[in-house]
């Protein structure tokens, strides 16, 4: 019963997956029709250099926003777990969820509008204001990996036992030896994981980077959407399938690493 | 003191990022459209003091093609909520029974889909059913139909891809929360004579019901402003509140408006988001954090 289900469940989830990578190779003008084996499409990939340019930008985007939302998760992850009250923790916390459950529209639409008005005053007080495209769409999905990166952050040092860190200050370790001897080492596979999350994230989102976008930012996602709006090519079979290639290598690596130093769970 | 220095740039960062937005955004809402970039007059101004209106979220009340196109998308995430749960239940029952070794290839079985993008994937079902697609091509081999069906651009089709992007959401905190159940109890009942079956149904089943509750409102809470599936699969006209609001943002270029729609949204998802942040923090106060010591205390050596 239970297996039935599992299996069901994982052909639905990989069918139309297994059906995409498979006629990546197919040689046909129209996708998901045999042709016979080819790699035309993956060539064709590579000469494509509108696809090439908007690649390479949402992979520098993605690279930027999933380091900035790991140094900004990993301190509010940090800061949920460890620090102490404070004054506005309550607020702090809900700021800190919010990305998590917002949809969307509402994301981007609230942080293009916010842009709006930041660029309103630049140009007012400086007379000239940047345009929005990468920056923004960096700094919009920073924000949205940052919540993603403070919940893993936050649940990996509620698991830990904070006797550690306290056995190590008792020893007399100052602060930011305790911390760099052993809450960053605690914290380091959830970083690792924060920063494949966000960066998952960045490279995935249509809807809030073209909210915040301006003319010149076109990022993958974006190109891909405007393409199947008009009609599916062969040429998007061949990058999903060059993206689960890199994908699950990366895992693979990953899982190995991690594999290799597994920290000990109190 | 040295812990401010850790807790101020995420502050600072969180209320520029996301409480600004969500104010402006409630401001954009009351204000007043008008000719020019950005095409609105702000509610409030330095020079001008409040020239706010309630003229925006009076028109979602009383024009119809809002108000239907709210409560449609809480259907259409209602019903793709409820499908993934179904299907989500036994695939974490199996996951939940599976050895450690195969749970982990199960798990990643489960959350690989995601890295092939959003994007393709939806392509893929556009792919395959099309007029000359994959399906049709099988149902007219077996003889269900002679000419092709029209698959694409439907509700079934806006279901089936809003169901195959949402379901891994639904999967994993059913199987964190039936991994984490205590199987003694199940044991204890099939001892005292339960079938399976009624220790499925007292037992496993109630056990479930924060996990499936979490699964539910991870599919619906994001599914409700769903723009992309609903735009590639279904059907041209359907009405939801993601695609009006994209409508009025990027075409008719009405940024009160859309802001209304975004606090109308908002203001539906209040309740679902709070109950699903209480499920959140149950399950983490649960979990295996110890209580926080007092900075006074020795650490204890009973470990």
């Amino acid at each position: 019963m239970r297996r039935v289900g599992l299996v069901l469940g994982l052909g639905f989830l990989w069918l139309p997956i297994l059906l995409l990578i498979g006629y990546a190779f197919s040689a046909d003008r129209i996708p998901f029709q045999w042709g016979g084996f080819s790699l035309r499409w993956f060539a064709a990939l590579a000469a494509n250099a509108r696809m090439l340019d908007a690649a390479w930008l949402s992979l520098r985007i993605a690279a930027g926003a999933a380091t900035l939302a790991v140094l900004l998760g990993g301190m509010t992850g940090w800061v949920l777990a460890r620090h102490g009250p404070f004054r506005g923790r309550a607020l702090f916390g809900l700021l800190a969820g919010a990305p998590l459950v917002l949809p969307e529209v509402v994301t981007g639409l609230s942080l293009l509008l916010l842009f709006v008005v930041l660029q309103g005053a630049a140009e007012a007080a400086l007379g000239w204001s940047p345009d929005r495209g990468a920056l923004t769409i960096l700094l919009a999905h920073a924000t949205v990996g940052l919540a993603y990166v403070a919940v893993v952050v936050q649940a990996r040092l509620a698991g830990m036992d904070a006797a550690l860190e306290e056995a190590a200050a008792d020893l007399g370790a100052p602060p930011f030896t305790v911390f760099r001897t052993v809450t960053l080492p605690l914290m380091a596979p959830a970083l690792g994981a924060g920063w494949l999350l966000a960066f998952t994230l960045s490279l995935d989102d249509v809807v809030v980077a073209s909210f915040v976008s301006g003319p010149a930012g076109t990022t993958l996602p974006m190109l891909v959407f405007s393409q199947l709006r008009i009609g599916l090519t062969p040429e998007i079979n061949a990058l999903a399938t060059m993206l689960l290639a890199v994908t699950a290598l990366a895992l693979l690596g990953a899982g190995l690493l991690l594999r290799g130093r597994n920290t000990p769970r109190s | 003191m040295r812990r401010a220095l850790v807790l101020l740039p995420p502050f600072l960062w969180l209320l520029l990022l996301v409480a600004a937005p969500v104010v402006i955004l409630l401001g954009i809402a009351v204000s007043e459209g008008a000719p020019g970039v950005p095409p609105f007059t702000p509610a409030i101004s330095l020079q001008d003091g409040w020239r706010g209106t309630a003229q925006n979220l009076l028109t979602l009340a009383q024009d119809g093609y809002y108000a239907a196109a709210l409560l449609r998308s809480v259907l259409v995430a209602g019903v793709t909520a409820t499908l993934c749960l179904l299907l989500a239940y036994p695939m974490a029952l199996g996951i939940a029974a599976a050895g450690e070794r195969w749970r982990v290839l199960l798990l990643a079985l489960v959350l690989l889909p995601f890295c092939t993008g959003f994007l393709p994937r939806l392509g893929a079902w556009i792919g395959l059913l099309r007029d000359g697609g994959w399906v049709n091509g099988v149902l007219i081999a077996l003889g269900v139909t002679t000419e092709p069906l029209p698959l694409l651009y439907s509700d079934g089709a806006m279901y089936l891809g809003m169901v195959h992007a949402y379901l891994p959401f639904a999967v994993l905190p059913l199987a964190a929360t039936l991994l984490r159940r205590d199987m003694s109890v199940e044991e204890a009942a099939a001892d005292l004579g339960a079938s399976p079956w009624v220790v499925f149904r007292s037992v496993t089943l109630p056990l479930s019901l924060p996990g499936a509750a979490a699964a539910f409102l991870l599919v619906f809470i994001p599914a409700a402003g769903e723009f992309v599936i609903p735009e590639l699969l279904g059907p041209p006209e359907a009405l939801l509140v993601g695609r009006a609001l994209w409508g009025e943002f990027f075409q008719n270029r009405d940024w009160p408006l859309a802001a209304a729609l975004a606090v109308a949204l908002l203001a539906l998802l209040i309740v679902p988001i709070r109950v699903f942040q209480g499920l959140d923090e149950g399950g983490s106060r649960r979990g295996a954090s110890p209580p926080a010591r007092g900075p006074g205390e020795r650490p204890g050596m009973s470990k």
